[in-house]
């Protein structure tokens, strides 16, 4: 019967769905590790994913489509860094107001813009010889367009920088103890500042992933809070890249089985509500935070501003 | 030891530092006024002082950490300025401070590769970290495991961390800020013995300390810090204990009380195996059984962290028990709220003043009456009683020296030693039966302590039972009837008075469990 259930395609579209929350979640876990709290996650998706979308609706280019999503997510990454870390503003409000503004912003921009539904030419997907050939492995992990790729290989270099690499290092320091890392000689606001515009920066290609991969057009809210659930999945995961991966595929294989809610009821023979299924990725994420592992990896100084001396 | 295997502490950066007309403000406070300091190659110089004397102040500007707003720093001749720690960790400065400086959740060779240059680039060199860290521990005598993270380590082992980390800076000058405040006497030993090898090598050592013994028996030279300013630098062979304390406090301090022989009474506070959890979720308080009896203070001694803070609070009820029995009285009181326990006749002088002892932001006056507010004769049914208030504050006041500029100032801008003689003054006139007294001296000027330990000596001989939980040892030699050593949440032994010695307690502290014999090293058992 679980066979009926996890078809191959739905674990193929649980790879694909989790690829904007695996991109924004490990850009998130970067600057939450060095200690910044950024909640406006969801709003910089919303604007990398117009840009991204505008920019191959201008151009036909995918690159320039990826290079327009990663330079506005850099460049509000920046925003967050001098607000959070210069102005020393609550995290929180920051966060909030930079998710409004995302929202608001590239609503307004698709409006004048562009204003009628366009689909665009998005990333194909790619065929592997021989992998994507074999029976039900290749449906499920060489069926792919190529921003899938480079989400799932972004966790183990993600890994890797955090734990084998001076720069992980100082980021993990400046995340527990700021004033320790500030007495080694580490500059804490800049570590914090290159954090969040590689957060940001993730985050950009997080929302291109929406519009030029996985959906191929854009609309007001394309991310419908993605942004929000990518943050939960950080916590859940307790900030290490691998548990985030992992956090991600359970919360995308409860979407993409409520997706074919239909298929489901035929194969147990129920009559599921429809709102209900809607709601599961949520309910389960929410009560997956609930057990989560706290862990020693939590990042102490999370939400709090760094000022030398006491 | 050959050339090669003693190779590289490189002591040869700093010949001599000179700090010259050193200012420092804070916002409404001159902390450091025109202070000179002169350190050299070789020689350990003690800065000694009260509490905000400036001490950490002084050194924290040599270290980067504050800018100074006039004066000079002269390093080997040349005026340098220290814009951060960084400029100081490159001119061969390192600091070791009262809170270390250590991220918990990284690895000893994490902490110490932090902020260095691998020689791997980009890369962490955590196995070349971790064998120099071997070569120094062993070349040193501090034992430590490279791998262990830090917060499994003990506050000892954490600071021979934070040793270490200066050595493999290869800083030839070293700030130890009050390094000695969480170690037992045998540790204190250890450390004294590790900085007199550093010097020997021809490092600079700066010890910041208020104990005057430590600061006699390790330094070359001592300057005195008094109120931001100071008071004279002395070589250490002419300085006496007495010539020091007075240089400190500015006046002549006796250190000695009259400590009568008492029979004490009934018992007043009992526990009876009583057990509780830590912050962490771990036992921190294992079958602790007490009696505390009327006219007598109880010393509670041990090293910080082994279940003292625990101890108090499950007493005070602000923690639950998850065993046992607490008897006030022959009264069952076992996780009974604090109201209750007040009205009982427990009071509670609590180790963070600050945040359980009152309120930062209320008057003076309001912290004074903060728990019987409520009662006659400060409130009339619902109203309070603000004549009545003042009265009886003012009254406080003058009999326990409070230094305030009125009833009504803020307490947060009181010094750290008169905010403990409100709280004692609260806690104190209500005469009660029993006293819980945490840290009653920890941050507070020689002057205020003294007070303190006559106010509680007093308490004591008008029949108050009392436990005295303490980290200083010497605070609790001078008070104690009895004295119970804690470690790991439990209570390894006990001595009386007569019997008590620096050395057995010390052990205690460690964890040997000492019979109650003089007898040291027959009757370790562990």
């Amino acid at each position: 019967m679980l066979s009926d259930i996890l078809t191959a395609s739905v674990i193929a579209s649980a790879i694909r769905l989790a690829t904007p929350y695996i991109f924004a979640g490990m850009g998130e876990t970067f600057g939450q590790r060095s200690g910044v709290l950024n909640l406006g996650v969801d709003g910089i998706m919303l604007l990398g994913a117009f840009a991204a979308y505008y920019a191959v609706l201008e151009t036909g280019s995918l690159l320039f489509g990826v290079m327009a999503a990663l330079a506005t997510g850099m460049l509000m990454g920046l925003v967050m860094a001098f607000v959070s870390v210069t102005l020393q503003a609550e995290q929180g409000i920051s966060g909030i107001g930079l998710y409004l503004f995302g929202l608001g912003l590239s609503d307004m921009l698709y409006q004048r813009l562009v204003g009628t539904p366009v689909h665009v030419d998005g990333f194909p997907r790619v065929d592997i010889p021989v992998l994507t050939d074999l029976p039900v492995l290749g449906e499920i992990f060489f069926n792919h367009n190529f921003l899938v790729y480079v989400a799932f290989a972004s966790v183990p270099l993600s890994a890797f920088v955090l734990t084998r690499t001076t720069f992980g290092l100082k980021i993990r320091a400046v995340g527990q103890n700021p004033e320790a890392a500030d007495a080694m000689g580490v500059n804490v606001a800049r570590i914090r500042y290159f954090t969040v515009i590689i957060g940001g920066a993730f985050s950009g290609i997080a929302g291109a992933s929406l519009s030029i991969a996985l959906v191929n057009f854009f609309q007001g809210n394309l991310t419908a809070g993605k942004g929000f659930i990518a943050v939960a999945l950080v916590y859940f995961g307790a900030w290490r890249p691998y548990w985030v991966m992992a956090g991600t595929l359970l919360f995308s294989t409860v979407d993409a089985l409520q997706l074919q809610i239909k298929t489901l009821e035929n194969a147990l023979n129920l009559d599921i509500p429809n709102e209900l299924a809607v709601m599961a990725p949520y309910v389960v994420t929410l009560v997956a935070l609930i057990f989560a592992s706290k862990g020693v990896e939590k990042p102490t100084a999370l939400t709090k501003p760094f000022e030398r001396g006491e | 030891m050959s050339d090669q295997s003693s190779k590289p502490v490189v002591p040869k950066r700093i010949q001599a530092v000179q700090m010259n007309g050193i200012v420092k403000r804070f916002p409404g406070v001159l902390a450091v006024d025109h202070v000179d300091f002169e350190l050299n190659s070789g020689e350990v110089h003690a800065l000694l002082g009260e509490n905000g004397a400036g001490k950490s102040t002084l050194m924290k500007i040599l270290y980067g950490l504050y800018n100074l707003d006039d004066g000079e720093i002269v390093i080997n001749g040349n005026p340098t300025s220290m814009r951060s720690p960084n400029h100081a960790i490159q001119a061969g400065i390192g600091m070791i401070h009262q809170h270390f400086m250590l991220v918990p959740s990284l690895t000893v060779a994490e902490n110490i590769a932090l902020g260095m240059r691998s020689s791997r680039g980009m890369l962490l060199d955590l196995d070349v970290v971790s064998a120099r860290i071997r070569e120094l521990s062993e070349l040193y005598g501090l034992e430590v495991q490279p791998e262990a993270p830090i917060w499994q380590l003990a506050v000892g082992e954490q600071q021979r961390v934070e040793i270490l980390r200066a050595l493999y800076r290869e800083a030839s000058l070293l700030i130890l800020d009050e390094p000695t405040a969480v170690l037992t006497p045998q540790e204190v030993d250890d450390l004294f013995r590790i900085l007199g090898q550093m010097r020997d090598d021809g490092h600079s050592l700066v010890f910041i300390s208020h104990k005057l013994h430590e600061v006699l028996a390790i330094s070359n030279r001592i300057t005195v810090l008094r109120d931001g300013r100071l008071v004279d630098t002395i070589p250490a062979d002419t300085a006496t204990k007495q010539l020091l304390a007075q240089m400190m406090v500015g006046r002549e301090v006796v250190m000695r009380y009259e400590h009568a022989a008492r029979e004490s009474g009934e018992s007043r506070l009992k526990l009876d195996s009583v057990s509780a959890l830590s912050n962490r979720g771990d036992l921190g308080l294992r079958q602790v059984t007490l009696d505390v009896r009327a006219g007598e203070i109880v010393g509670v001694a041990g090293v910080s962290g082994n279940g003292q803070h625990e101890l108090a609070q499950v007493i005070a009820g602000l923690r639950p028990s998850a065993e046992g029995k607490v008897w006030l009285e022959g009264q069952d009181v076992t996780s009974s709220s604090p109201a209750k326990l007040n009205t009982l006749g427990l009071s509670h002088i609590p180790e963070e003043r600050m945040l359980d002892g009152i309120v930062k932001d209320f008057s003076v006056a309001e912290n004074l009456v903060l728990q019987d507010f409520a009662r006659k004769p400060y409130a009339w049914g619902m109203f309070l009683r603000f004549g009545m208030i003042a009265r009886k504050c003012k009254q406080y006041i003058r009999e326990y020296e409070i230094k305030t500029p009125s009833h009504e100032t803020p307490t947060k801008s009181l010094s750290g030693g008169n905010i403990q003689k409100l709280v004692l003054a609260r806690e104190l006139s209500r005469q009660p039966r029993v006293l819980i007294a945490a840290q009653p001296t920890r941050g507070v000027d020689i002057g205020a302590t003294e007070y303190i330990h006559h106010r509680l000596l007093e308490a004591r001989d008008s029949g108050t039972a009392i436990l005295l939980i303490s980290e200083d040892l010497d605070e609790i030699l001078a008070l104690a009837d009895r004295i119970v050593v804690m470690y790991e949440g439990q209570i390894v032994g006990e001595v009386s008075r007569e019997d008590a010695d620096v050395g057995t307690l010390g052990l205690m502290m460690a964890g040997a469990t000492v019979a109650k014999a003089p007898n040291i090293s027959e009757n370790v058992i562990k």
